[in-house]
């Protein structure tokens, strides 16, 4: 089934599937809650089904055999034939997420067990109840569909992938006909069209005479004649639309939702056949005939039609918000990223440009000055909708979270409700990928670790169900997510025991709560006593912060004993540009993240201290940090003896490691493009990646991590090292 | 970690021959993307003697050997004469320093030679062979052995 040109379509399938199931989970989210009504479940079944017919037409059978049992229930549910219980909700969650596996399997063409299908499947039959023929008609008619499975219109206009479905037959279109005189001199036949519009579904079609005029001011030429034609079913606006595609320039169509009820019951109707084609001929015939107008006999005429109608003058606007709607393309990520990299080409060039201009002296005012202005403007504003356009919502993400999160209670035997916050935040696409594992770990971490059982909870007073809530917000350029539970929160006694236990950290040690919240990331740290099967594989949050870090982010946790914990990231918007600090060191042009400058000092009114041979610290506001030559560090030169005309750089990490850098000159602050070292070359310890500088020279970017890992001794509140004795090893050799 | 392009055989017996040190050299024409003059580079902390540093090649990072010190001819004095041909090795693409290039050669199998003993041990460690053409001795580049396979690794 996957061979030559279906790939296109198997692949538009799939990516179909993603956006089905969303709605899908967004549903039995909302039903979940209780916010969920008749039109939720309609949302629901029409994914599955939808889901089910792709899956048919390219033979994924087990794809189509258990979307087929689920909806099969979720038909009886919307039918009102079995109530939405809360078990059944649960039982809705399990399948949906065993229908992503299902899709998930398919798409990379994998076996998927089995099992689950027939376990749900039992209780998806059990559920049905015991008058289960609907079951029949529905996969008759979902047989039916399957050649429409395709058609990427089904998103935008739901109603179409019902076709099979009666609930739904009562939708239809109100179409107004008016004929420009050129519609008639062009040869055109209004019947042929209401003919064609007859085959698209029952028809009701009625002349509106009222602007015949009386026959002594009659010109023959002109056209005084419109029609109202109402159109039965949901064949799709557009389609309908497309009847009249060859008269648009000599006719006016306006197409609304056909209101039922606001419909008059006893009009007579005239049906689209041939005994339409007098009147419709006549347009110049009837009234040279002399036959006075008479809305009576020729229709159901123009008054009952207009009250029938809302406005004839809103319909239009509505037609075009519901084609309107959520426009989208699909387009290759390799093109976007081809994009990018070419306006970071040209935010380069420009900057080049601006640094030529500058060279030639030009008077303030002049005009190249000003258009330059302009372009770098324009340069600018093009980066940022590039950018923009990697940017993706970051709620499929939390999403899948909430599928870690039922797995989780499950194994834990813990209820727990996901709450999602801000989902509609959007983040750099590369970033919300790499945020999948270790999102995926904080949530189960939350739920393990962190909601205390049942029990517990309700001795503490707290509701029996534990919350874990996702949220996201922008915040001054990065983007932040907090991951929160109303659980015990952290027991610092415990951790603190643990980590002197584990031998992390000296017993005496003065810790501040922060410090103890910290441990939990050291290497090796785990805080329950015993490892349990979800979270503890060996992965800590040490792993997660580390690939939080290498994202750019920062975490940090703020607890409560008895009311909970929050872990916060904050992670830049893209991982494409970045602000800097551009500094001059040892002749070198290198640039540091601003987000991890703390302040500028110059060393002369700054307190530095010797202690030992070529050891500098610096004391700020009563705290004591070292003080490194970024020159040297990187091997460019040795440390200056005299600081006097350097600059001091105060760094903090995102691992709260603190030094003080010296370099020789600030330059200036600005955005840079962030560019690989690694496609050419290989990593560089310190370094965390390069960019293009203004005059086309590469500047590298400092990892600020990285160096102060290299010079910063150990944080004294953190005494001993995991392994003292290779350190000892160490120092002895370098000695 | 002989490349294709390398077997005597092949049709396309086209290099690019250029100097380094004094002494001449060529590979395939086939790797190389581009000839183009000396720019500063920018130097690379912890890296091989032999890495000169990166440039920028329209948009991309490049990093630059310098040819003579990786061939152990003494490290180059570089100034505006010089030569970076860009190149692509083992899918990456670097820059290598040479004094100059002399020419584009059309080799007939029959003009590419082992290696003989006397050329000193370092620069046989990079060549694959040896070809005569016109009384002059021109050896031929492994440019996978040149840059190590593994990529070019800080130290």
């Amino acid at each position: 089934m996957t061979t030559g040109g279906s790939d296109d379509f198997r692949a538009s399938f799939f990516e179909e599937c993603d956006e089905l199931l969303e709605a899908m989970h967004d549903g039995l989210g909302l039903m979940q809650d209780g916010a969920g009504d008749g039109e939720t479940v309609h949302v629901i079944f029409r994914a599955v089904h939808s889901i089910k017919g792709g899956a048919g037409a390219f033979g994924l059978d087990a794809l189509v055999s258990f979307a087929h049992q689920l909806e099969t229930v979720l038909e009886r549910l919307r039918s009102g034939k079995i109530e939405a219980t809360p078990d059944l909700l649960t039982l809705f969650q399990q399948c949906g997420d065993y229908l992503s596996d299902l899709v998930t399997a398919a798409r990379a063409d994998a076996a998927v067990d089995p099992g689950p299908a027939d376990a749900l499947g039992r209780r998806l039959d059990a559920a049905s109840g015991p008058d289960c023929d609907t079951s029949e008609a529905v996969s008759q008619a979902a047989d039916d569909f399957v050649p429409l499975a395709l058609d990427l219109d089904a998103l935008e206009d739901p109603q179409e992938s019902d076709a099979d479905d009666p609930m739904s037959s009562g939708i239809g279109h109100h179409i107004t006909f008016t004929a420009e005189p050129e519609l008639f001199s062009s040869g055109n036949e209004p019947a042929l069209l209401f003919r064609a519009l007859a085959t698209l579904g029952p028809t009701r079609v009625g002349a509106d005479v009222s602007d015949v005029p009386p026959l002594s001011l009659l010109d023959p030429t002109m056209s005084h004649l419109s029609w109202e034609i109402e159109l039965d079913g949901d064949c799709p606006a557009d389609i309908v639309l497309d009847v009249f595609d060859f008269v648009s320039d000599c006719a006016s169509v306006e197409i609304a939702p056909l209101e039922h009820i606001a419909a008059p019951p006893d009009r007579s109707t005239v049906p689209a056949s041939d005994d339409i084609a007098p009147a419709a001929g006549a347009d110049a015939a009837a009234p040279a005939e002399g036959q006075p107008p008479n809305s009576e006999t020729v229709g159901w005429g123009h008054e009952p039609a207009r009250a029938a109608l809302p406005e004839p003058a809103v319909a239009p606007p509505q037609l075009s918000a519901r084609i309107a709607a959520p426009q989208t393309i699909r387009v290759d990520f390799e093109r976007v990223d081809k994009l990018i990299n070419l306006v970071g080409e040209l935010v380069i060039k420009e900057a080049m440009l601006s640094q030529a201009v500058g060279k030639l002296t030009l008077n303030t005012g002049n005009e190249v000055l000003q258009e330059l202005d302009g372009l770098k403007q324009l340069a600018g504003e093009i980066q940022e909708g590039v950018m923009a356009i990697r940017a993706q919502p970051i709620k499929p993400l939390f999403q899948r979270m909430g599928r870690t999160i039922r797995e989780a209670a499950a194994m834990t035997n813990k209820r727990v409700r996901l709450v999602m916050k801000g989902e509609a935040a959007e983040v750099d696409k590369t970033v919300l990928e790499r945020l999948v594992d270790p999102l995926t770990h904080m949530v189960r971490n939350a739920v393990d670790h962190g909601l205390e059982d049942t029990e517990t909870r309700m001795a503490a007073g707290k509701p029996a169900e534990g919350s874990v809530t996702l949220s996201a917000a922008h915040r001054s350029g990065r983007v932040v997510i907090e991951i929160s539970d109303d659980g015990g929160g952290i027991n610092r006694d415990k951790v603190r025991q643990l980590a002197e236990k584990k031998g992390l950290i000296a017993p005496d040690a003065p810790l501040i709560s922060s410090d103890i919240d910290a441990l939990l990331f050291m290497p090796g740290f785990s805080s329950k006593d015993e490892v349990s099967e979800l979270s503890g594989r060996g992965v800590g949050l040490d792993v997660v912060r580390s690939e939080i870090t290498a994202l750019g982010g920062r975490m940090s946790i703020q607890s409560e004993l008895g009311v909970g914990t929050v872990f916060s990231i904050s992670l830049p918007l893209t991982l494409a540009v970045l602000e800097g600090m551009v500094v001059n060191v040892a002749g070198q042009t290198m640039v540091v993240p601003i987000t991890a400058i703390q302040e500028t000092l110059q060393p002369a009114s700054a307190r530095i201290h010797t202690i030992g041979p070529g050891t500098k610290v610096l004391s700020i506001r009563e705290t004591l940090m070292p003080v490194a030559d970024l020159g040297a560090h990187f091997g460019f030169r040795e440390p200056p003896e005299e600081l006097d005309d350097h600059v001091l750089l105060v760094i903090e990490t995102d691992t709260d490691r603190r030094c003080a850098l010296i370099v020789d000159a600030l330059q200036d602050q600005r955005q840079v493009v962030i560019k690989s070292l690694e496609t050419n070359y290989s990593q560089i310890d310190g370094i965390s990646a390069a960019t293009i500088l203004g005059d086309g020279r590469i500047a590298l970017i400092v990892d600020p991590e990285g160096v102060a890992g290299g010079v910063s001794p150990v944080p004294a509140t953190l005494v001993a090292p995991a392994n003292p004795d290779i350190v000892e090893g160490d120092s002895l050799v370098t000695a | 970690m002989s490349q294709p392009d390398d077997d005597p055989k092949s049709r396309n017996n086209e290099v690019v021959a250029f100097r380094v040190g004094g002494q001449d050299f060529c590979f395939d024409i086939m790797s190389v993307r581009e000839i183009r003059g000396w720019t500063e580079t920018t130097t690379l902390p912890h890296a091989q003697s032999y890495v000169k540093g990166v440039i920028n090649l329209r948009g991309s990072v490049v990093p630059v050997l310098d040819l003579s010190d990786r061939l152990g001819l003494g490290v180059t004095e570089t100034n505006a004469r010089h030569v970076i041909i860009i190149a692509v090795v083992n899918g990456q693409t670097i820059g290598l320093l040479a004094d100059v290039v002399s020419d584009i050669l059309s080799i007939p199998d029959d003009a590419l030679h082992p290696i003989p003993d006397m050329v000193a041990d370092q620069v046989k460690a990079f060549i694959s062979g040896v070809v005569l053409i016109d009384e002059r001795m021109i050896r031929k580049l492994d440019l996978s052995r040149v840059v190590p396979p593994s990529g070019l690794e800080a130290a």
